[in-house]
């Protein structure tokens, strides 16, 4: 076991900026969506489109950086470990045992997270993003008349902004279940945290 | 008539004139406020009025005005007689069932017929008193009223379009005497039509000022830029005509025949003209250009610009928004309101007047279907007759949002036959409503003279009559608000069915379901770190 560099600048950077983009969309998301008003509807609309932009552009930077690294591999499904994890999460962690999963070099997300990033990038995400953007360009396709298509655009969006708030409660919690409170959002900091030596690495790096 | 010019100048302000190419079109779109401002220049006329001879001397009715006018203007009068303010409904043949002045019911005084006398003080003609008027004498086109400029020239309430030749008391047992027009000076100093000119019947429409369509009154003549900021006396100073292009006589635009949805864009001159009566014939159909221009763009297809550009009417002079005829008759006190309007008079009944009025919204295509003589009624849920039907929805893409004066009033219906009575008001029979206030045989009467059943029965009932709104449009910055009706609670939009509106609407399950899950993941977090929280004491990881 050994301190090393686990989340590069540009992971870092890219998280973070994601975090700050989807509060922003959250807040005005919702203010448009008429739950409350805040900053005023237009401002609420103007900053939400350059928010989701903005997003777009990150999520393109980040699948062609996850491609060209071949970082992609850390969110490939696996159930090796997954039952462990996951009593840990339910029984273990209130009987201080140790979280079972020894991160490698190149596996650095245990089962569990694997999945959920795997389902936040292949679902959720095309979900809010697919739908904000036939929402943002409705009048291509709405033809001439309204579409009776638009509200559920809009609830396909709004369940997806749903979803994601849940997600991100869940995530900030589970933040702070790391050997000590602090410790996982340390290491996305700085970017250091602890790894194991991984017998197969050689392998997988080929 | 108010007129404050004081020479027979022809003013050309507008951009009617400049010559502008197909090319120069985009220039067109940018610049048009600035071209208009530099062009508000009053260019004189190559005639003046008072040099010509046929125009010397005295004249002693406007009839004879008229054949002098005729002398040199050979076509006028019959240019004149295709129009609208001649004919009163676009299709002049006699039996015609296109909707016109001449044949709708409204609820204001209810119908023309048999009080022509009264209304043709608005026609722009003479001596229409009843059925019997001939539509092809060409000396009783009115060329004065239009074209007046030195504001002396105005016509007696009750003559059927003439000014008064003698002196004559007016309003009746007032004592005040209405001197008569000199109308060989008014001959003399003729000129293109301003505001005044127009407004001088457009303005009074419903027998007084802003009574009737609550985006003309009196104050238009010299209006604010806050009041109007393409008529701005300061500013612009844009005349009717310059939206309301005329040609050969023929006006542009009308709530008769409305533009929906103008999908032309600017209308270049010698181009494709076919008037300038709607906001993108100068505006273009991408009008927005700072700010949140695209989205505000967007809904162009959708809402008229009228829907956020007036975001009230009548906002310097109260409009009236209800009458009730059937309190006409029951006391014999005027009363009035601290602005002097009048909300009860013996003849007419209750009034209710309103400032600042927020327009009600409907999806509208350009067709009104107003309630003709002879057509049976229903009442709606809500036991109103509704006397204009929109035509337009949401699917259909001619239709937009658009802003409307609701009329409200009580006015007599024949409960047997379903038809509204067109009552004999005005008169000095006996069986005119004004003479002995007998509903019945007004009734009676009225649609006598219209070759209508009556069953004898009157009832009151409550009715709606619509105008589109248009004028008045306000600065920019006073424009309707985003959430004005992106809101939940009191969205302007409320009764606006068939499109999703972010803000407005909302999925409640879905937003319960969220709500839910959200609460779930923070309670879960909550007895997760709980639990962690006490059997810390156990070591390991938290
Ligand atoms: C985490 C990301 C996001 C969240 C939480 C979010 C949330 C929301 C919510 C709650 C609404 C209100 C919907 C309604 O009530 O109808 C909304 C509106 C909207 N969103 Fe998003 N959104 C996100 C990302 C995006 C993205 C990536 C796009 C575009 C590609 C987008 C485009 C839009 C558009 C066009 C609207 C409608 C705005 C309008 O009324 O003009 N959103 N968003």
């Amino acid at each position: 076991m050994r301190q090393e560099l686990i989340f590069t600048r540009f992971e870092r950077f890219w998280h973070w900026a994601q975090m700050l983009i989807i509060f922003a969309l959250l807040l005005t998301g919702f203010e448009i969506h008429g739950s409350y008003q805040l900053v005023g509807f237009n401002k609420a609309v103007m900053v939400h489109n350059i928010c989701a932009w903005s997003l777009l552009t990150l999520w393109v930077l980040a699948i062609f950086w996850s491609a060209t690294t071949g970082q992609w591999k850390h969110y490939l499904p696996t159930s090796n470990q997954m039952g462990d994890v996951i009593r840990f999460y339910l029984f273990g962690i209130f009987n201080g045992e140790h979280h079972p999963y020894r991160r490698k070099r190149w596996a650095k997300h245990n089962p569990l997270q694997r999945l959920t990033y795997l389902l936040l990038k292949l679902v959720l995400m095309p979900m809010i993003w697919g739908s904000g953007l036939f929402y943002m360009f409705y009048s291509v396709w709405m033809g001439q008349g309204a579409h009776p298509a638009l509200p559920w655009v809009a609830n396909i969006h709004v369940a997806g902004a749903w979803l994601m708030l849940t997600f991100l409660v869940a995530h900030v919690y589970i933040i702070t279940t790391g050997p000590t409170v602090g410790e996982h959002m340390m290491s996305l900091l700085t970017g250091y945290g602890e790894v194991y030596d991984d017998e197969d690495e050689k392998k997988l790096e080929n | 008539m108010v007129i404050t010019k004081k020479k027979s100048v022809d003013r050309r302000t507008t951009p009617i004139r400049l010559f502008i190419t197909k090319t120069s079109r985009s220039l067109l779109k940018g610049t048009l406020a600035g071209l208009l401002a530099t062009a508000s220049l009053a260019v004189a006329s190559t005639a003046d009025h008072s040099e010509f001879k046929v125009l010397q001397g005295t004249f002693a009715t406007g009839p004879d005005v008229t054949k002098a006018c005729l002398e040199c203007h050979t076509e006028a009068a019959a240019q004149v007689q295709k129009s609208i303010h001649w004919n009163w409904k676009i299709d002049p043949a006699k039996d015609s069932r296109e909707p016109g002045k001449d044949n709708i019911i409204n609820n204001f005084c209810m119908a023309v017929r048999t009080n022509e006398a009264r209304c043709t003080s608005c026609h722009a003609g003479y001596g229409w008193k009843d059925d019997k008027f001939d539509f092809t004498k060409q000396e009783n086109v009115d060329c004065l009223v239009c074209h007046d400029t030195s504001g002396e020239y105005s016509k007696f309430p009750t003559m059927a379009g003439h000014p008064n030749y003698t002196p004559k008391e007016w309003p009746p047992k007032s004592g005040k005497i209405r001197e008569p027009v000199d109308l060989a000076k008014v001959a003399r100093s003729v000129g293109e039509s301003s505001r005044d000119n127009c407004g001088s019947c457009h303005f009074y429409g419903g027998g007084g000022d802003s009574v009737k369509h609550g985006d003309m009154d009196s104050t238009l003549s010299k209006p604010s830029f806050g009041l109007d900021v393409h008529m701005d006396a300061d500013g612009l100073n844009m005349t009717c005509q310059d939206c309301h292009t005329t040609v050969d006589h023929i006006t542009a635009g009308s709530r008769i025949t409305m533009n929906a949805r103008d999908m032309n864009g600017i209308d270049v001159p010698g181009h494709e003209f076919g008037g300038r009566a709607t906001c993108e014939s100068c505006h273009d159909s991408d009008p927005h250009k700072d700010g949140p221009a695209p989205l505000l763009n967007k809904h162009v297809a959708k809402v008229a610009c009228q829907t956020c550009h007036i975001p009230e009417f009548a906002r310097d002079k109260k409009t009236k928004v209800a009458w009730d005829w059937s309190t006409a008759g029951k006391s014999k006190e005027t009363l009035k309101d601290e602005e002097g309007n009048i909300t009860y008079s013996p003849k007419k009944g209750d009034f209710t007047w309103q400032k600042k009025v927020p327009p009600e919204y409907a999806w509208f295509n350009g067709k009104m279907n107003y309630t003709l003589i002879g057509d049976k009624t229903e009442k709606n849920a809500e036991g109103v007759v509704e006397l204009v039907k929109l035509e337009g929805s949401a699917a259909d893409s001619g239709s937009r949002i658009w802003p409307f004066k609701v009329m409200r009033s009580v006015t007599p219906r024949d409960p047997e036959t379903g038809q509204m009575i067109v009552p004999h008001l005005f008169g000095k029979d006996d069986a005119a409503f004004w003479k002995s206030y007998d509903w019945q045989k007004a009734a009676a009467a009225g649609m006598k003279a219209v070759d209508q059943p009556f069953s004898g029965k009157v009832e009151f009932t409550k009715t709606t009559y619509l105008f589109p709104i248009t004028h008045m449009v306000a600065p920019a910055d006073q424009a309707l608000d985003c959430v004005a009706c992106h809101n939940r609670d009191n969205s302007r939009m409320a009764g606006i069915g068939g499109i999703y509106l972010p803000g407005r609407d909302h999925s409640e399950w879905l937003d319960r379901i969220g709500m839910l899950l959200v609460l779930m993941s923070i309670l879960a977090g909550i007895g997760h770190g709980l639990l962690r929280y006490t059997r810390r004491t156990k070591g390991g990881q938290l």
